[in-house]
């Protein structure tokens, strides 16, 4: 490993624990899941990719699957031209299929939607899959690992959760050189040899057992698939090393290699030391076998609690940053409903129909919805199953004035008439992402942050229908930070919104920079971002966290004018008791929609 | 065929195998809906449950399977012949249960023109999907908040009529579909639409064990199963023997249990306490709680009965107020100590 490796937050890999890791995968990619690898662009990859080709059993399949591939590629389908020339359905299988006893390259992983990777999670668990599709039934085999290309650029972007889950492995190729990339896997007849041995390897002792299922607790991993895998992989260790049992050194390293990666990406248990030394030291196998041997000493009960709530960092307490608990929202739910229906506010106004939740009819994009009989016209597509349905009842009436015409060629044709073609409608989800942006500032900090908590709950309970998302932009002090970024899921909001503080100035011109920036990045993901602003707009710090109202305010209103100019639909809550011209004239700058809140009701101050 | 995980070898969950065998008993419950964490045996209890059902009669011409039993009006082209007064030929099979692959079309679901041989033969006739496979069975739907919306509302409608109606490609087929809905889910992926919720009778919350010794003993079965599937199988034989007996012994009694007017006060009380909507809830708790007693072997519903299930059967329906942090059992919990002493 090199220096500036090392010196990296991320852990890399070094080149012959990727070789091993290939080794391992090569010997049964089926039951070790997958292996999520980042640093595509790198040599590395290339090197490694070769190396399991290599090292992969010959004829075993290795395919690419773009991370668009709809659902007719990837699970599989009517074999169009061999059923018409054949006179019966026939299935064409899919890529997960077609990977059968093989491995499954995913580039883009982050960019994989959760709808693609629970169907390959599926298939992956069964190893086979149900295919119920195109008027078709068939048990298909799917046993076959996944190499994840993880190409995210930041911590936001990630694998899709139920896919790095399955995998074993985590390996990251940054800041290895070529130079680094010496010396060979195992042989060919090594993994045969390890593979027919593998039924007969036992464990040295119990005790193993429990240590590998204490160290996946401690390292905050909850499912039993990591304490699994690892106890598979320390058996494969075992087996090519050509010994019969495993034993406490082929379970450290297989800890090393399963369970101390993916401890990295959940936030250590703060009692427990463990993952922080075989973070820094992965490759002194004596330290982490020194901890591994500790932990395996220490008796269940000294254990940390692990739930994921100790394991977060708690604030500390600090006067000045008071932690709000939920109340009840103040804010007026038809106002939450019209900005949830309202697709874009400005100038075209809010009259332009479909709600945000509604899908829009695409023709070429989207998940297919059903069909629907006309002409066809450019780039539209015929769903071929539909129409040969609506064409089968005709048949033998269509093919009788034929036959008196032309002699019989043996086999049937299938007369297809223009009003049989149905045309493939697509739907496509209007993404939308609200983005809250609540000032979180001053004494009534309160007040505001509760109600904006509501407001995101609520949203979020109508997510499923809106198929949108909410995110939440808070300012205080000397800035604006994304507390919340954008998400669907309510138990992931609640539990990232239970310790939100306020306090401090009022960095306006900041929150609504940080509120553009995150608009902007989800309108370049596709998706139709609204920005709901809850301020009194009475700023005190400007943009370079001078203090001073003045100041603070020209550098508002200069940020209002670039949300204005973007063309995000906006609205903005006046939250002060006595609306004041200024917030409205916010709100112009923004083109934003203005609504001065009523102040908060009774029931919101006595629950505090 | 592959071997499941035996049900009766899944390590704690006990809400969820009980949630699980209360539906195998009274299958009117209305199904029961999984929350929980990745790697929780989820999936591995439904298809363990699948291996334990007892098998069905059914009219063994008839595509649908129906119950030789039942009114002859609720099958519509299967039994026909019934109409003559014939017995019908009656044959054996395993409870169905019909897994609903994410991925699947629409045509596949509720049935379609047979392609083939309407291609073929130029003759019209119905294909029965899912839906007709899995009547008087189990329908499994893992991840089903990821299922689409279209397929969502087709699902709704089916499981509150129980009779699947199919107009389309000049088909015009109506036949019965009553089926056990069991979902899964992960609420992080997404929450899932009220209404498909209301539908299911009791709903569980699966966690991971967080006691050492629990998770240890989960990770020895889970790796002596994939070591040596048949021989673990085996070894659970009586276990799963037992269970199953334990079903058909409680269908039996089910109609016999007693519900005492105490019972029935203890469930309004109940349900008066927390805010529950609608009588949905109470109806399903005594059913639950009749279902539980007869798999307890007892002649009545008791208070412990009651209280056993108290929480699955209410913890979907009560009026969600987001702000609030407590979940939805505390809630439940927490009224039932008030109200009857813990």
């Amino acid at each position: 490993m090199t220096a500036e490796a090392q010196a990296e937050t991320v852990r890399c890999a070094a080149w012959p624990e990727a070789l091993l890791i290939a080794t391992l995968f090569a010997m049964d990619p089926h039951g070790l899941g997958g292996i999520s690898i980042k640093g595509r662009g790198s040599p590395f990859f290339d090197a490694w990719l070769d190396l399991l080709k290599e090292l992969l059993p010959e004829g075993a399949p290795l395919r690419r699957c773009p991370v668009q591939t709809g659902d007719d590629r990837l699970l599989g389908g009517l074999d169009l031209a061999t059923s018409l020339a054949m006179g019966q359905p026939v299935v064409q299988r899919g890529l997960l299929s077609e990977v059968d006893g093989g491995v499954l390259v995913l580039p883009m992983a982050e960019r994989l939607s959760s709808a693609t990777a629970a169907r390959i999670a599926a298939a992956l668990d069964e190893g086979q899959f149900q295919l119920e599709r195109d008027g078709l039934t068939s048990l298909l085999p799917a046993r076959f690992g996944l190499i994840l290309l993880d190409e995210s650029m930041g911590p936001e972007e990630s694998p899709p959760f139920a896919l790095l889950e399955r995998c074993s492995f985590r390996l990251d190729g940054n800041g290895l050189g070529l130079g680094d990339l010496a010396g060979d896997g195992a042989s060919l007849e090594d993994i045969e040899r390890a593979k027919s041995a593998l039924p007969e390897i036992g464990l040295a002792s119990e005790s193993l057992l429990e240590a590998i299922c204490e160290a996946a607790q401690a390292f905050g991993l909850n499912s039993a698939r990591p304490a699994l895998l690892c106890l598979r992989v320390a058996r494969m260790v075992a087996a090519l090393d050509g010994r019969k049992v495993a034993t406490l050194g082929d379970v450290t390293l297989a800890a090393q290699l399963v369970l101390a990666p993916q401890a990295l990406q959940l936030p250590p248990p703060p009692e427990e030391p463990q993952p922080e030394d075989s973070d820094q030291q992965p490759e002194t196998q004596d330290e982490a076998e020194q901890t591994e041997a500790e932990a395996d000493a220490k008796p269940p009960a000294e254990t940390p609690p692990d739930s994921q709530a100790d394991a977060e960092p708690k604030s500390p307490p600090n006067p000045s940053e008071i932690l709000v608990d939920a109340v009840k929202s103040a804010l007026p739910a038809e106002l939450i409903a019209a900005l949830g229906s309202q697709a874009k506010p400005n100038r075209q106004g809010r009259a332009s129909g479909s709600g945000g939740g509604s899908m829009q009819k695409s023709p070429l994009r989207g998940r297919p919805i059903r069909s629907r009989s006309g002409t066809l016209k450019p780039g539209e597509r015929l769903n071929i199953i539909e129409t040969l349905r609506a064409a089968a009842p005709w048949q033998k009436l269509r093919r009788r004035p034929q036959a008196d015409a032309a002699p019989e060629t043996g086999r049937k044709r299938i007369e297809v008439r223009k009003s049989d073609f149905r045309i493939r409608c697509f739907a496509q989800p209007k993404e939308a992402t609200t983005i809250l942006v609540v000032d979180a500032s001053g004494s009534s900090a309160f007040q505001r942050l509760a109600e904006a908590k509501g407001a995101v709950e609520l949203l979020l309970a109508q997510a499923y229908v809106d198929r949108s998302r909410v995110a939440l932009v808070a300012f205080r002090n000397e800035a604006a930070e994304i507390l919340l970024p954008p998400t669907r899921s309510l138990a992931r909001a609640r539990r990232q919104l239970s310790d939100l503080a306020g306090g401090g100035g009022t960095p306006l011109a900041a929150g609504i920079d940080t509120a553009l920036l995150l608009a902007l990045a989800e309108k370049a993901k596709g998706r139709t971002p609204r920005l709901l602003f809850l301020t009194d707009g009475r700023g005190n710090i400007g943009r370079e966290g001078k203090a001073g109202r003045a100041v603070a305010m020209a550098d508002a209103l200069l940020a209002a004018r670039a949300v204005g100019l973007a063309e995000i639909a906006a609205v903005h809550i006046d939250t002060s008791p006595f609306p004041r011209p200024g917030a409205r004239e916010l709100a112009e700058a923004m083109r934003a929609i203005y609504a001065p809140l009523p102040y908060l009701n009774a029931q919101a101050i006595s629950a505090i | 065929m592959r071997i499941a995980f035996p049900f009766t070898a899944i390590v704690g969950q006990d809400d969820m195998k009980l949630a699980m065998l209360i539906a195998a008993t009274d299958p009117g419950i209305g199904g029961v809906m999984v929350f929980g964490d990745r790697g929780t045996g989820k999936s591995t209890a439904v298809r363990g449950l699948a291996a334990l059902l007892p098998p069905i009669k059914m009219v063994k011409a008839c595509q649908y399977h129906c119950d030789p039993r039942a009114d002859k009006s609720s099958c519509a082209t299967g039994c026909v012949h019934r109409l003559d007064g014939e017995i019908p030929d009656v044959g054996e099979m395993a409870t169905p249960v019909v897994d609903f692959p994410l991925g699947a079309t629409e045509d596949r679901v509720v049935g379609a023109l047979d392609l083939e041989r309407a291609l073929t033969q130029g003759e019209k006739h119905f294909e029965p999907g899912l839906l007709a496979r899995a009547n008087r069975g189990f329908l499994y739907i893992d991840e089903v908040n990821l299922l689409d919306d279209h397929l969502v509302d087709l699902l709704l409608d089916v499981a509150a009529s129980g009779e699947n109606v199919v107009e389309r490609e000049g088909l015009s087929v109506r036949h019965p579909a009553r089926f056990v809905l069991i979902g899964s889910g992960n609420p992080e992926e997404g929450e899932l639409r009220p209404q498909l919720l209301d539908r299911f009778g009791l709903s569980v919350d699966v966690k991971t064990p967080d006691e050492l010794a629990v998770r240890v003993e989960v990770v020895r079965r889970r790796d002596s199963f994939d070591r040596d599937s048949a021989g673990f199988a085996a070894r659970q034989a009586e276990g799963e023997a037992a269970v199953r007996e334990k079903i058909v012994a409680a269908r039996a009694r089910l109609s016999d249990i007693e519900t005492p007017d105490a019972a029935l006060e203890w469930a309004s009380r109940l349900c008066m306490a927390v805010g529950v909507d609608g009588l949905r809830g109470e109806l399903t708790l005594i059913r639950a709680a009749r279902a539980v007693a007869a798999l307890e072997g007892d002649a009545r519903v008791e208070d412990h009965h009651l209280r056993g299930i108290a929480v699955m059967a209410l913890r979907h329906r009560l009026r969600r107020n987001p702000l609030d942090e407590t979940g939805s059992s505390t809630r439940i919990e927490r009224a039932m100590s008030d109200l009857f002493g813990s």
